[in-house]
């Protein structure tokens, strides 16, 4: 995985912010999709929003970072109990409680941070575990705070901007989320691709090198670290709103290796391929689930098999290079 | 004092079914640097086959434990041939954690889709399932049947690897691989070995702490990352460190379950967490550069 080329050397570009309108329209394109086409699913749909928010947060240490973790739900665990915190205890205008998710998210990526990327190869899995176990542990134990194995209820968000009420139907849910999911992933197209996000890719390629040109590699790792947990607190932050509920399952361990599978399904190291992967992983759950957990599990077994062994770089690296081609043959003609 | 001793004996056979469990995790971790999450899972399987072996063919127990380990080496061959052989020392720890995780979903559901998704007991002999008088006090004697299968197996290890020819290869092949094989030495011969040999132990800590880590549907996942901790405090390919590490875990989370059943889980994982952060390369490992 360690080939991986940058291609988006800056070269002259003929419309300002095209990458990012692209991207945005793609979103709200798949979106209105979804919610013509399957009005009766909006529940399961804002769910995969929410999950695609710790599948993105994700790829920025992963894929971007190349950190090996198995412990980030901890992120999302923190922002959506944080969120739900908020919420029973009075804050209930949606946009505080985002805002009280991202700021828990941060925090927690930040202390994780400092724990997890000090070293590298088993100690790094095994602190990455140890961090998740340790807040799934407090989430289980302080259930004077968080509820405990019943779960945290009773999360009844007020009106966005005052104006439209979350319905049973979960369209109000599910506008809100695509809307931040959008506003999100523009931010960060534009976060990878800025100086820092590239010297990342590059400690990611070759740490050595890049300590050998004068980069201080832990601190670079730790404030990723942060961004990321913004990002996967904003995620369960939506979850904790839109389902009204968090459990003991945002925090699990299962919960980490899924996005995990979910990010490598898709492809590491690109946004899209973070978003391709939860929507083909959550769609086939939500179909092949409910029928036997335990041929779930085998398929997931063998998917995760296959996808290591014939496509290590994920589903998005055929579309992708086939879209360079393609732009390549475009530039000789 | 009553309650001292029992926590100590718990805690010395937790720490041992710890032991021989991680260890073949621990020598693989060592030698092929290959972070093998299936590890729980291959265990598993020794398991269900041992359970199956005595309630369905009614065979004694020490023949299902053989039956168990002979058909978990042999369940495990194709795996070694066709995957594990490719991440081998060379890849970075992301593929191989994604591909022991497939592995382990993989081990899981076939399992249980032969098996049947329920609890599996193993059914203790006779002789084992007792109390046993040692002279000042009854001790249950599995407990002390395990106690004996850990020390037996530390001792055997040491012998194996310290003062046979085998041994002698396979530290060469830990310290520089790519010398020994240029001295002749056919290490993927000593990997498939040390692979079965890991497999094997596995199976075996399986069957016979079935007692203490009950075999489940989720057995491999939920012991996952117990068995990776002991690894990573022991350090990796040390069998003092595993020791040591095992039977320091064992006595930290029985004395955490006696004494604070509430917070057991969170003190353990914090002790684990301080641990591995002042010593990355574990208690006794080395640093592989």
């Amino acid at each position: 995985m360690s080939e991986i080329v940058v291609t988006h050397v800056p070269h002259k570009r003929s419309i300002p912010f095209g990458q990012e309108a692209v991207g945005a329209l793609s979103i709200i394109a798949l979106g209105a999709i979804g919610y013509f086409l399957y009005p009766d699913d909006l529940a399961f749909l804002t769910r995969l929003i929410g999950i695609a928010f710790l599948v993105l947060s994700l790829d920025l240490v992963t894929g971007y970072c190349g950190v090996a973790t198995l412990g980030h739900a901890a992120q999302f665990g923190v922002g959506a109990y944080a969120a739900g915190i908020a919420c029973v205890r009075g804050i209930t205008d949606p946009v505080a409680l985002l805002a009280v998710g991202v700021f828990a998210g941060t925090i927690m990526g930040l202390i994780s941070g400092a724990l997890i990327t000090r070293f590298r190869g088993l100690p790094q899995l095994v602190l990455s575990i140890a961090v998740g176990q340790l807040v799934a542990a407090l989430a289980n134990k302080l259930s004077w705070l968080t509820g405990g194995s019943d779960g945290l209820s009773g999360i009844t968000p007020g009106k966005v901007f005052g104006i439209f009420n979350f319905d049973m139907y979960s369209r109000t849910a599910f506008l809100f989320s695509l809307g931040v999911l959008v506003i999100v992933f523009v931010l960060l197209q534009r976060f990878v691709r800025s100086p820092f996000g590239l010297m990342c890719r590059g400690i990611k390629d070759d740490d050595l090198r890049a300590r050998m040109i004068g980069v201080s590699i832990y601190p670079r790792l730790v404030v990723m670290y942060g961004v990321a947990g913004a990002v996967a607190g904003i995620g369960g932050a939506l979850t904790a709103i839109s389902t009204g509920v968090v459990g003991l399952d945002s925090v699990s361990f299962e919960r980490s290796a899924e996005v995990l599978v979910m990010l490598v399904l898709g492809g590491a190291g690109h946004l899209w391929g973070a978003l391709a992967g939860t929507v083909i992983f959550m769609i086939f759950e939500h179909i092949v689930a409910a029928a036997n957990p335990f041929h779930w599990m085998t398929l997931v077994g063998l998917l995760l098999i296959l996808i290591v062994v014939f496509a290590p770089r994920g589903l998005i690296e055929p579309v992708l290079s086939l879209a360079s081609r393609f732009k390549r043959k475009g530039e000789a003609a | 004092m009553r309650t001292i001793f029992s926590i100590m004996t718990d805690a010395v056979a937790y720490g041992m079914v710890l032991f021989i469990i991680s260890i073949g995790l621990s020598i693989m971790m060592g030698l092929m640097r290959v972070v093998n999450l299936a590890h729980g899972a291959f265990a598993m399987i020794g398991g269900y086959l041992a359970s199956y072996a005595i309630r369905d063919l009614h065979v004694h127990y020490s023949v299902a434990i053989l039956m168990a380990v002979i058909g978990t080496i042999i369940v495990s061959i194709p795996f070694e041939i066709l995957l594990y052989r490719r991440i081998y020392r060379k890849s970075d720890p992301l593929i191989q954690v994604l591909m022991t995780i497939g592995i382990t979903f993989f081990i899981i559901g076939i399992v249980n889709f032969i098996f049947g998704p329920s609890l599996k007991s193993i059914p203790l002999p006779q002789t084992l399932s007792g109390p046993l008088d040692i002279g000042f006090r009854m001790l249950p004697t599995h407990r002390i049947f395990v106690i004996a299968c850990g020390v037996v197996t530390a001792l055997a290890l040491w012998l194996l690897i310290e003062k046979t020819e085998f041994g002698i290869k396979l530290r060469a092949s830990v310290d520089h691989s790519g010398m020994a094989d240029a001295l002749g030495i056919r290490t993927e011969i000593i990997y498939a070995v040390t692979f079965a040999l890991a497999i094997g132990l596995g199976a075996f800590g399986g069957v016979v702490g079935a007692e203490i880590l009950p075999i489940e549907p989720f057995y491999a996942l939920r012991y996952m990352v117990t068995f990776l901790v002991v690894v990573s405090v022991g350090g990796a390919g040390s069998i003092l460190g595993a020791l040591s590490a095992s039977l320091l875990l064992g006595l930290a989370d029985t004395t955490g379950k006696y004494l604070a059943p509430e917070f057991g889980d969170f003190f353990f994982y914090l002790s684990v967490i301080v641990i591995v952060f002042l010593f990355p390369h574990g208690l006794f490992g080395r640093s592989h550069a």
